[in-house]
């Protein structure tokens, strides 16, 4: 661990358990890192590659998870990049399934990853035209209701504020 | 030949008809209940076929399309109408003549040819996959069973099967499963083929493609398929009645033979899971080829 | 749309430049018709065959398709009411849609319900075919299938139990036997805003605009 702190720029870590830690890193140098660890440190199976939308802050957040089958540990490594301009280095020249998730990634929110094979073609949502479905500031409500014909006289509860009155009436 | 022949040939074609209808609600039957099911009604094929024809709309994909299921129809009325299916009687002899086992033994292989063609132009790759595993199978199972047939031929120097069948009276000492028991085990092997159960049901193979050649028909297409799934068990089952067991001299005796027959694939396809079409190809061209070659030698 | 589907001159062997629309020449794009009922002693009797046996299309669509599978065991047994599980489209008359459909199964069980030969009937299965159920506000699946297909019966649940299962069967038949099972017919006749609902979704629409 000291030795990645002395060599790369490292933000923040967190350790989170004793073989869970996750690494917060500048964009620029989150693959070399990701490079050094698979390489050096053993850390050579990709667990996942996912992302947050931190709408407040207006960034996301990729997570790239990886395993060190030999210690059994696990690094999280997170960068955070601009929403507005959602852009990342592709990793699929270290792992090959990685160009599956960044697709995912570039259909659901929007993020692009220069270079990935294939990482225009729709992955599970076919012709969508909206905005991506996973960025927090699109409506599903909204859209299912002005795309899906909903059903008229349906009534939804609020499940936390339903079961209240249901099981304790008298509280307030 | 005259022209009452022909009402007595519809006779036969529509009692064994409905024979192969009850048998085949019947054995479902008897399937379930093993499984402790209800099961089907005993009349649900007749149910189907009518629903089948009742169908407002048919597709076609051309020509051979149509013509594949009579094809298939003609392979099972073919092999039901060139032999005798009771034995000294003037109304069901049917079309009997000298050479008739060479053509019975045609009439086995027609109708998946017609359906080759036909599912051919269905254009479905389910289709073709089913009918390129049900020409391979059949084209195997074709080799012990000839050999069998021929060494029944020699045994009784004759190639007609009323003669076959006059010539096991008698007896059942004097059938030719008694008389000339490795020809009959032989065809008996093969007889598992020809009847397209497990462990031989590769070509249709409900679960892995979808139904197999049959995929694409629909309607009164399909109708005449299971008209076919009627006639064409129930004329093979009288087939091997009239070679190894003896034939059968009235109704009673030939549904009751027909149906301990019936009993042998369906015990065998019970007890064994599928093969793969390799498999069932390699299997056919060792052990039941063997046993036929053996048979031709020693007659 | 795929690169394949779309409509291209190729060279033909003999070196002529030929316009082909793979669309067009492996799909029929003729609307469906409509087929009145006929005789109706004669349509009596077929109804009441249409009843007896329902062949039902092998098509799990969400979850519920778990609930169809107890159907054929011991304990339910549904082959005694002449229900049977047929693998294609082309010799199933009912279409189990079993629970939430995303846009893109509907784009596959819009192809399969048009392959199916008239008359055919539906069965709705589960709170999502009806109202969207747990998904109403979901950004990918439908909320009513009314909209794009007619439907005979809806079981309510989530999930519905086989024996709801197979009251909805039991139901399906008197409707049958009452003649009131002409959903092909319906779709026929709306077939123009049926298909503008559907494309209204669908927004990737790489097939002919009726499969047979």
């Amino acid at each position: 661990m000291n030795d990645i702190k002395t060599q790369f720029d490292i933000t923040e870590i967190i350790e989170q358990r004793k073989n869970l830690s996750f690494i917060t890193i500048a964009k620029e140098h989150a693959i070399s890192l990701i490079t050094y660890l698979r390489d050096y440190k053993g850390f050579s199976h990709l667990v996942l590659l996912t992302a947050v939308d931190w709408l407040e802050d207006n960034k996301f957040q990729l997570t790239y998870l990886l395993n060190n089958p030999d210690i059994k540990t696990d690094i999280g490594v997170r960068v955070k990049i601009s929403r507005d301009d959602a852009t990342m280095q592709t990793a699929h020249q270290l792992w090959e399934q990685v160009a599956t998730y960044q697709r995912e990634l570039k259909e659901m929110f929007g993020i692009d990853f220069p270079g990935s094979p294939d990482v225009d073609k729709p992955f599970i949502l076919e012709g969508w035209e909206d905005k991506p479905p996973y960025r927090r500031d699109f409506d599903t409500k909204q859209y299912s209701e002005d795309t899906y014909f909903p059903r008229p006289g349906r009534e939804s509860n609020d499940p936390a504020e339903y079961m209240k009155k249901k099981l304790y009436p008298d509280e307030k | 030949m005259e022209f009452k022949n022909i009402g007595y040939a519809l006779l036969t074609i529509f009692i064994v008809l409905n024979y192969g209808l009850i048998l085949q609600g019947v054995v479902r039957k008897i399937g379930a209940r093993v499984g402790r099911r209800y099961g089907i009604r005993w009349y649900q094929p007749y149910i189907d076929i009518i629903k089948n024809y009742a169908k407002r709309s048919t597709i076609t994909h051309g020509v051979m399309f149509y013509i594949a299921p009579v094809f298939r129809l003609t392979g099972g009325i073919g092999l039901l109408l060139f032999m005798p299916v009771i034995f000294g009687s003037d109304i069901f002899g049917n079309f009997s003549f000298a050479g008739d086992l060479v053509l019975v033994l045609y009439f086995q292989f027609f109708g998946i040819l017609g359906m080759a063609l036909g599912a051919a132009e269905s254009g479905h790759p389910y289709s073709a996959i089913g009918i390129s595993r049900g020409l391979s199978q059949v084209t195997s199972f074709e080799l012990p069973l000839t050999l069998g047939v021929l060494a029944v031929a020699m045994q009784y120097q004759t190639l007609n099967i009323t003669e076959i069948v006059a010539a096991q009276q008698g007896g059942f000492m004097n059938w030719t499963i008694i008389t000339n028991p490795f020809a009959a085990i032989a065809m008996l092997i093969a007889f598992l083929g020809a009847m397209g159960r497990s462990p031989f049901d590769v070509v249709l193979a409900p679960q892995e493609i979808p139904i197999g050649p049959p995929t694409e028909f629909q309607s009164g297409l399909l109708g005449v398929l299971q008209l076919n799934r009627a006639i064409f068990p129930a004329a093979k089952l009288i087939l091997f009645m009239n070679l190894l067991f003896g034939g059968a001299t009235n109704w009673a005796e030939l549904i009751l033979k027909t149906f301990l027959i019936y009993m042998w694939p369906v015990f065998v396809g019970t007890v064994f899971p599928r093969f793969r079409v390799d498999q069932s190809i390699r299997w056919f061209l060792t052990v039941p080829l063997i046993i036929g070659i053996i048979a031709i030698i020693l007659i | 749309m795929k690169e394949d589907f779309k409509k291209r001159t190729v060279i033909s062997p003999e070196g002529k430049p030929i316009e082909i629309d793979p669309l067009k020449d492996y799909f029929s794009d003729a609307k469906p018709k409509v087929y009145k009922p006929g005789n109706p002693v004669i349509e009596k009797f077929a109804n009441w065959a249409r009843a007896n046996s329902l062949w039902v299309l092998g098509f799990g669509t969400g979850c519920g398709a778990i609930e169809m599978r107890p159907l054929m065991t011991p304990r339910f047994d549904a082959y005694r009411y002449g229900i049977q599980w047929r693998p294609t489209p082309r010799q199933a008359s009912v279409f189990v849609v079993s629970g939430y459909l995303s846009v893109k199964t509907l784009k596959r069980v819009v192809r399969t319900y048009e392959q199916m030969q008239n008359p055919k009937f539906v069965i709705a299965l589960g709170s999502c075919t009806i109202n969207g159920g747990m998904y109403w506000d979901s950004y990918n699946t439908i909320n009513r299938l009314d909209q794009y297909m007619p439907v005979d019966v809806y079981i309510a649940g989530c999930m519905p139990r086989p024996e709801s299962l197979l009251a909805g069967f039991e139901k399906l038949k008197t409707i049958i036997k009452e003649g009131r099972g002409e959903g092909a017919n319906t779709y026929a006749e709306k077939f123009d805003w049926y298909k503008a609902n559907q494309k209204k979704i669908i927004k990737d629409w790489d097939m002919p605009d009726y499969n047979w």
